[in-house]
């Protein structure tokens, strides 16, 4: 049997590390796209559109990312579709992603004065007008910290797609353990490249946050 | 789509849902009572305590934050055995989520305490109030009240993000939608109910969150 030293664990766990990265890359990305899409129905004035988005919200947020991935990966098998496990770990974690991201945007929208709303309106601008030229430039910049504090979810989100059998830095973890047998060094090894992932992310959305605050108060 | 959906093994198998869900409430109920303390005396800690324990906190609070639970979980359970601490999986499971929910209430009782003005420490000191005592009923609670909805949602997202502890072999709700689907092969039908029961979970323990925050924040007259 081969012995694996510290280097050759880091190293494979980090070729895994790709997959979590590329991972939460497209999730992120397409979350911010689904979710654009819902904000739009949800700050709009169709009744339908309101009620949909606000179950769609109530259903991700209230039930566990695991769930979801399970009901992606069998759910569309129902459908005849031999499905890998990257398709539904990615479709789940895009439909979750949107459900946070809308509400941390509803937030940011709604926190612009309604005068701005009424003044707009008043110049003879439509919605969406009104949306690209006053309220969206206003908002995209308070929306900035939370979101990337969110993106750190995601990273971590991704950690759950193992369980479904997308191998990624956890599954890569939990495969080098049984190799190894030192899931002290393994999983310390895994916690440490999240942690390296993450944290950037963390700490960059707290700075972006303060340096708001400063624009505020000049205000 | 030509799938039919068979719920007959609901007949046979409620008695192991409700299992799962008992081992569910039970690990929220632990991990939210010890995990709420541990937030506190860690926003204590960062806030008021003692210099030279702040940046053990602080890092405790950043590691926990910037790992996934999963993780934390396979440490606990599969890792800390080498250093002689040997867990079964329901003990592991709860340390985790009561180190998990300690990091995230920490970070938002802080927030509560920050937001303290700084008079107040001083109008209790002049009333002739402990530390202690100025702590406690000038600060904390007032803190609390003002944090609640933030960390009885924090609640909420560590009771959701327990379905991992099926991966330890804890026999929680999500351990038993993965026996039923295995004994039945009714894999989507079995997620499915499991899934319901937890969105059922996760509504009313938000009310019974908000129920309590009523009960033990009144409404003081003059606020």
């Amino acid at each position: 049997m081969n012995e694996f030293t510290d280097w050759d664990i880091l190293r494979n766990l980090l070729l895994a590390a790709r997959w979590t990265v590329a991972l939460s890359i497209v999730s992120f990305i397409g979350g911010g796209i689904v979710g654009a899409l819902l904000l739009l129905l949800r700050i709009g004035e169709g009744r339908a559109g309101q009620i949909f988005t606000k179950v769609y919200i109530e259903l991700f947020q209230g039930t566990p990312l695991l769930m979801q991935l399970f009901l992606a990966f069998f759910g569309l098998g129902l459908f005849g579709i031999d499905v890998p496990a990257w398709l539904a770990a990615t479709v789940a974690l895009i439909l979750w992603t949107a459900a946070f991201l809308v509400e941390i945007w509803r937030g940011c929208v709604e926190s612009i004065a309604k005068g701005q709303w009424e003044a707009s309106s008043s110049l003879g601008m439509g919605y969406l007008q009104q949306m690209r030229y006053v309220i969206l430039p206003q908002a995209l910049r308070i929306a900035v910290p939370p979101t990337v504090g969110f993106s750190v979810q995601v990273v971590k989100g991704t950690a759950l797609t193992s369980i479904i059998g997308f191998v990624e830095l956890a599954k890569a973890g939990t495969v080098l353990t049984n190799a190894t047998f030192q899931p002290f060094t393994v999983y310390g090894f895994v916690a440490l490249i999240y942690f390296c992932l993450c944290w950037p992310l963390s700490k960059s959305s707290q700075v972006l946050e303060r340096k708001l605050n400063v624009a505020h108060r000049n205000h | 789509m030509n799938y039919a959906f068979d719920y007959g093994w609901l007949l046979e198998y409620w008695p192991v849902l409700l299992k799962g869900l008992a081992i569910t409430v039970e690990l929220t109920l632990v991990g939210g009572v010890f995990g709420v303390a541990l937030g506190v005396a860690c926003a204590w800690a960062r806030a008021l305590g003692p210099k030279w324990l702040r940046p053990i906190v602080t890092t405790y609070v950043e590691m926990i934050r910037n790992t996934p639970f999963l993780i934390q979980l396979f440490f606990i359970f599969f890792g800390l055995p080498s250093l002689g601490v040997r867990l079964g999986e329901l003990e592991a499971a709860n340390l985790a989520m009561i180190i998990n929910l300690g990091a995230y209430g920490c970070e938002i009782v802080r927030a509560g305490i920050q937001a303290t003005p700084k008079g107040q420490f001083e109008a209790g000191a002049s009333l002739g109030m402990s530390r202690i005592q100025t702590f406690w009923y000038v600060v904390l609670i007032p803190a609390l009240q003002r944090i609640w909805p933030a960390l009885s949602s924090q609640i909420v997202i560590v009771m959701l993000g327990s379905a991992a502890v099926s991966q330890i072999a804890a026999e929680d709700l999500t351990f038993a939608a993965n026996f039923i689907q295995s004994r039945t092969f009714r894999a989507f039908e079995a997620y499915f109910v499991s899934t319901a029961i937890y969105l059922a979970l996760a509504i009313a323990l938000r009310q019974m969150l908000r129920g309590l925050g009523w009960s033990l924040f009144p409404k003081r007259s003059g606020r």
